[in-house]
């Protein structure tokens, strides 16, 4: 019976995992050019999504004062508006992640590296006086008075410590990355307008079935995810592989230090490399809206999990084995749950990873940031 | 360079101070730590302190269960887990699995499925969750790094779905009327009673440090800090890695096994959503916040990751936000942990694949 079901549905199957896949490819980039500069499981990208799916809805509702769909009229039915608002919010969804990154980059790590600085100091400096003020009042504006006022002093004490340059064991960063992501998405919970509920996020075109392949349903929505994904991931393999500071990028994750003493800028690679993968995550955040038309705070985490999953699996610090790890994972996610139910959707992914692991111990294309060719 | 060696040794001065406590004769030692100990057991009495009463009491949940439901197993947990991230350096993201093994074992023996008396089911629950970690250690273990630690959080995941999926296991219900354990004497056990059940979880966890303690100052131990300082090294010099980091993931999950059946007895009843992956995540914390490869610093990093949302429970929703912001306020400025590891590993090691 429910090989029939497979059978009937298989090319449904497919063209909605490769979606998902897509998706997946694009949040996994972030991980592995970290893993491939840092060599660091960014904990926190799972909440660089999350902001940019929030940023996306924030700037769709309050910026462009689209209401939520509830049946009826569209709003823009087709036109120039309509590519106008997709392409509007794919960028400020790529930017608010992409700044989220850095920002996380410049609190959380860098300090850690040895090497943090001012902006660093103050932000820590403003979330020490937060957490002090929580002890004497509940008031958000009050805490953010009293945060202020610590922060000042603080911050030059701080700055102080910085100065000392120590390199933390590797733990150390994945310990500060756990504690960012939890910090993220529990500061949307807390402050967002509807807490920790699901957001529904507005719908912007008509999710019309463009053509059929092999009968199944080709919708416009999925078309706009594949051609957005395939074109981010096409421009950033150009800008790793031809321009300058692309070069960086490969010549820190072949080697750090050595690439610091022949010149290289390692901190602003770094800060490039963070821009560069939240930018990407930020791109699948629309998509994610746009299909899947809802968010939550989070979102992130089971979405961050699958994607670091993908980035494994394709070879850790291999961009184009990103592409191919979401891919797969979309795939085999979507045909295992045909298969074995739907419960079993998140054991069928692990259960792939550990299969190819088992054979290939790097991955599908092995790990490889530094020597990637087009 | 200098600069930063000469910070670390001035580091690492301040943190064993003058070495008082090393330079006091042994017998005086060893009555300072009985001492301690005789304190741990009163714990649940601490409320009742003057001064220490107001800093370790938890407003609006009782003290009491507190300790057993979470203070006893997060600590138990973090020594367990410190076996495999902090002795042997496998960074194990899965580590909630070999607790739901446990828990699980001793809610299908005593419950669901049998009826076998209590104290059959610690010793058969680390079994159990022992050998899932060889299960799971065989194919992985010849991972490196951080392709392990996706794998164990897989199978973290994996162990949960299933527990949820599986009607054997109770599905999404769970188990109920988990067996306590029989009374002994005046120390009654029963679900509101949470002082005798604190009583056997700290003889457990001075068990556990004991052999814990044995094992890392013998040949075993040895073997550990060589793999965890340079596998290649270790592997050349003729210790059979694999061996070892197998034994260090079997010793892990039995005292992660060890501590999923104590808490099913005090529950006494579980279900899958007590052992979700943030968990595994927050015993790492735990493990890493107190100071990787030390043992009392995984005590210390226990207690304070089972106590510190707890205490502050009147910050309401926001304590896991605090809690967060605290993780990273202490890696950026005590990045080896509260009590960092004694010895070799005080500094960080250079070798390659270092965080940059």
């Amino acid at each position: 019976m429910s090989n029939w079901l497979i059978y009937r549905t298989f090319w449904d199957l497919t063209v909605s995992g490769l979606v998902l896949g897509l998706i997946y490819a694009l949040v996994a980039l972030g991980y592995t050019m970290v893993y491939g500069v840092l060599r660091l499981i960014n904990f926190a990208h799972s909440e660089v999504f999350m902001v940019g799916t929030f940023g996306v809805l924030v700037s769709l509702t309050k910026v462009f004062g689209i209401p939520i769909f509830e049946g009826g009229q569209y709003p823009f039915r087709t036109g120039f508006v309509l590519i106008g608002i997709l392409l509007a919010s794919l960028l400020i969804g790529m930017a608010v992640s992409g700044l989220g990154a850095v920002a996380i980059e410049r609190i959380a790590y860098r300090p850690l590296r040895g090497a943090g600085d001012a902006y660093g100091a103050v932000a820590l400096a403003f979330v020490t006086g937060l957490i002090l003020s929580f002890i004497i009042s509940s008031d958000i504006g009050t805490n953010l008075i009293i945060a202020a006022v610590v922060a000042g002093p603080l911050s030059i004490l701080y700055l102080r410590i910085f100065k000392r340059g120590r390199q933390a064991p590797r733990l150390a960063f994945l310990i500060s990355a756990i504690g960012v992501s939890m910090a993220l998405a529990e500061a949307v919970a807390i402050w967002g307008p509807d807490e920790r509920v699901v957001y529904q996020t507005p719908r912007i075109l008509e999710k019309k079935v463009l053509f059929k392949f092999l009968g199944a349903d080709v919708r416009i929505d999925y078309v706009i995810v594949a051609i957005g994904a395939v074109l981010m991931m096409t421009s950033l393999l150009l800008f790793v592989n031809r321009t300058r500071l692309g070069r960086g990028i490969r010549a820190v994750a072949q080697d750090a230090e050595t690439s610091r003493i022949l010149g290289v800028n390692v901190d602003l690679v770094i800060l490039v490399t963070f821009l560069l993968g939240g930018a990407m995550a930020g791109g699948a955040a629309m998509m994610f809206t746009l299909v899947y038309d809802q968010t939550r705070f989070n979102i992130g985490f089971l979405l961050g999990v699958k994607s670091f999953t993908a980035a494994v699996l394709g070879g850790i610090g291999n961009i184009r084995g990103a592409l191919l790890g979401g891919v797969v994972l979309g795939l085999a996610e979507n045909y295992g749950s045909a298969v074995f139910g739907g419960q079993w959707k998140d054991v069928i992914a692990f259960v792939v990873l550990l299969v190819v692991l088992m054979f290939r111990p790097t991955g599908i294309l092995g790990e490889s940031l530094a020597k990637a060719r087009v | 360079m200098n600069l930063t060696q000469q910070f670390r040794d001035i580091t690492r001065s301040v943190t064993y101070g003058p070495g008082v406590l090393s330079k006091l004769p042994k017998s005086a030692r060893w009555s300072l730590g009985g001492m301690l100990i005789i304190a741990f057991y009163f714990m649940p009495y601490w409320p009742n302190v003057p001064v220490l009463g107001w800093i370790i009491n938890t407003p609006g949940t009782s003290f009491e269960n507190v300790l057993t439901d979470q203070i006893m197993v997060f600590v138990l947990m973090a020594l367990g887990l410190n076996v495999v991230v902090g002795f042997a350096g496998l960074l194990d993201l899965g580590y909630v699995g070999f607790y739901a093994v446990g828990a699980y074992t001793t809610a299908v023996i005593t419950s669901a499925h049998g009826n076998l008396p209590w104290v059959a089911s610690l010793p058969i629950s680390m079994l159990v969750a022992m050998l899932a970690g060889v299960i799971l250690g065989t194919p992985t273990l010849r991972l490196r790094g951080d392709y392990l630690a996706i794998v164990t959080l897989g199978f973290g995941e994996i162990i949960r779905i299933t527990a949820n999926n599986s009607n054997w296991l109770g599905g999404p219900r769970g188990i109920n009327n988990i067996k306590h354990p029989p009374n002994i004497g005046p120390l009654k056990f029963t679900v509101l009673n949470a002082k005798p059940y604190w009583y056997l979880g700290l003889t457990v966890i001075l068990v556990v440090l004991f052999v814990l303690h044995r094992l890392e100052r013998s040949r075993v131990g040895r073997a550990w800090s060589a793999v965890r300082e340079d596998e290649d090294a270790a592997e050349l010099m003729g210790v059979d890695t694999f061996k070892f980091k197998l034994w260090a993931f079997a010793i892990g999950a039995a005292v992660g096994g060890l501590a999923g059946s104590l808490y099913a007895t005090k529950v006494a009843f579980i279900n899958p959503d007590g052992f979700l992956l943030q968990l595994s995540i927050l015993f790492l914390a735990a493990v890493v916040l107190g100071g990787t490869g030390n043992m009392y610093g995984a005590i210390v990093g226990g207690f304070l990751v089972a106590w510190v949302p707890e205490r502050f429970r009147n910050f309401d929703t926001r304590r896991y936000f605090v809690f967060g912001c605290i993780l990273v306020l202490v890696m950026v400025f005590r990045p080896q942990g509260i009590i960092p590891r004694r010895g070799s590993a005080a500094g960080p090691r250079p070798v390659e694949g270092e965080a940059q």
